[in-house]
C-alpha cells in the first residue's frame, strides 16, 4: 500500500491553489540494478483532482516525472470547507486517493 | 614591427582580462542558478513525506514490547519532541553516552521498544520503497519539531565538551590513501567538489548553514538523508575506513559541528540537490 499524500488546498483570491506531494518510486524502466538486470518501469500512469465531483485536473503521465512528485495548480470556483479529492494510477494498477478541506 | 608585438601583447592581456571576467560571471550566475533551483524545490520538498511516516512511527506501539516512543526522553523529557533537536548531541546519564539523534533512538528501540540492535539498525540509511529506513523517517519527523528552534547544544557540559574537542581534533586530522583531512574540503570559501558549493566549516557562518540543513531530501537519490549519513559518506570520499554508525567518532564530529551551529535557528529538514 502506498503512503498517503500531502495535499494543501489553500484559497488565494478567487482561486484554489492546490499542493500535492505524492510518494512514488517512478521508475523509468530505463534503469539497471548491480546485477546489471533492468529495474521494470513502475510509474503513476493517470492522475485525477476533483472538486465536489467535479473533475478539475486529470493528467497522464509518463517516466519523465520525478520520484515523490510534486504538482501545484490553481482552479477557480472553490470556496473554503469544500473538499478536494486526488486520486493516482500506476501501470501496476496500484492506486491511492485521498482528500483534503481548502483553508 | 615593434607596434606589431604591442599589440599582440595589449591583445594577450586584453584577452585575459576577458577571460577572468566571463570565467567570474559564469561561476556566479551557475550558483544562481542553483540557489534559485533549491528555492524552487522548497515548496515541495518530499521530506514531508519522511516527515508524515516518521510522526506515525513515532506514536504507534512498536517492537517486541509494544510500546510507542512516548517513553523515549530525547533530552527534554519522555515523549517531548519539540525543540530537541537543537540540543542535541547531549549527555544521555541513563546510557552514561553522548548520543546524537539516531544513537539515541537505536537505544529507546533497544531498550524500550525490546528490539535488537541488530534489528534496530538494519536498515539505516533507505534505498527505495524494497529497503525503507525507519530511523531517516523519525529522524525527519523529530528533527521538523526543531524547525526555528534555535541551535542550543550544551558545551559547558563535560562529556559534551569533550566530545566536541575530540571532534575537532578529528576535523582538521589528516588520513588515509588521500592524506585528506574534513578540512581539507571544508576548511576554505569558495570550494567546490563539481557543481556543489562546500561549506566552509572553520567559519560559524558555514557551520551553521550546513548544520542547520541536514537531514536533507537528497534530489539526486530521491532519497532523505540525516546527518550520520552524511558524515558516513564524507568519510567514503575521503577513502577512510567506514564510520561505524552512531560510533562515538562519528558522535563527536556531530557534537563538533552541532557545536559550531549553537545560536543559529534550525531549518531543516531541507532539500538539496
Amino acid at each position: 500500500m502506498a503512503d498517503p499524500m500531502k495535499i494543501r488546498a489553500n484559497l488565494v483570491g478567487d482561486s484554489t491553489e492546490v499542493k500535492v506531494l505524492m510518494s512514488h518510486e517512478m521508475e523509468t524502466g530505463q534503469r539497471k540494478d548491480s546485477d546489471g538486470k533492468t529495474i521494470p518501469a513502475w510509474f503513476i500512469q493517470r492522475v485525477k483532482v476533483t472538486h465536489n465531483d467535479k473533475v478539475v485536473l486529470a493528467a497522464q503521465w509518463g517516466p519523465a516525472v520525478s520520484k515523490n512528485p510534486f504538482v501545484s495548480f490553481k482552479f477557480k470556483g472553490g470556496a473554503k470547507g469544500d473538499k478536494v479529492t486526488i486520486t493516482w494510477v500506476d501501470n501496476h494498477d496500484d492506486t491511492r486517493t485521498d482528500e483534503a478541506t481548502i483553508a | 614591427m615593434r607596434t606589431i608585438i604591442r599589440r599582440a601583447v595589449a591583445a594577450a592581456v586584453l584577452a585575459g582580462t576577458l577571460a577572468v571576467t566571463v570565467g567570474g560571471a559564469f561561476a556566479e550566475s551557475t550558483a544562481d542558478e542553483i540557489a534559485k533551483y533549491r528555492e524552487a524545490l522548497q515548496d515541495g520538498n518530499p521530506a514531508e513525506l519522511w516527515e508524515a511516516r516518521g510522526e506515525e512511527m513515532w506514536k504507534a506501539p512498536r517492537g517486541p514490547s509494544h510500546v510507542s516512543f512516548a517513553r523515549c526522553d530525547l533530552g527534554l523529557g519522555p515523549g517531548v519532541v519539540k525543540g530537541a533537536y537543537a540540543q542535541l548531541p547531549r549527555y544521555f546519564p541513563d546510557a552514561s553516552r553522548v548520543m546524537d539523534l539516531e544513537t539515541r533512538l537505536v537505544w529507546c528501540m533497544v531498550n524500550q521498544q525490546g528490539y535488537s540492535e541488530a534489528d534496530a539498525t538494519k536498515t539505516k540509511f533507505g534505498n527505495g520503497s524494497a529497503h525503507r529506513s525507519d530511523l531517516e523517517a523519525l529522524a525527519a519527523y523529530v528533527t521538523a519539531q526543531s524547525r526555528g528552534v534555535k541551535m542550543n547544544v550544551a558545551l559547558d557540559e563535560p562529556h559534551v565538551r569533550d566530545m566536541y574537542r575530540l571532534g575537532e581534533k578529528m576535523f582538521y586530522y589528516r588520513g588515509g590513501t588521500h592524506d585528506f583531512a574534513c578540512a581539507t574540503c571544508h576548511g576554505d570559501d569558495g570550494k567546490r567538489i563539481r557543481l556543489q558549493d562546500l561549506p566552509n566549516l572553520t567559519k560559524v557562518e558555514g557551520a551553521q548553514k550546513a548544520y542547520t540543513t541536514w537531514p536533507a531530501y537528497r534530489v539526486s537519490q530521491g532519497e532523505l538523508r540525516t546527518f550520520q549519513w552524511r558524515l558516513n559518506d564524507c568519510f567514503r570520499q575521503q577513502r577512510f575506513p567506514e564510520l561505524a554508525f552512531g560510533s562515538d567518532a562519528s558522535i563527536a564530529l556531530t557534537a563538533y559541528l552541532a557545536g559550531r551551529a549553537n545560536g543559529a535557528a534550525y531549518d531543516g529538514p531541507a532539500i538539496k540537490r
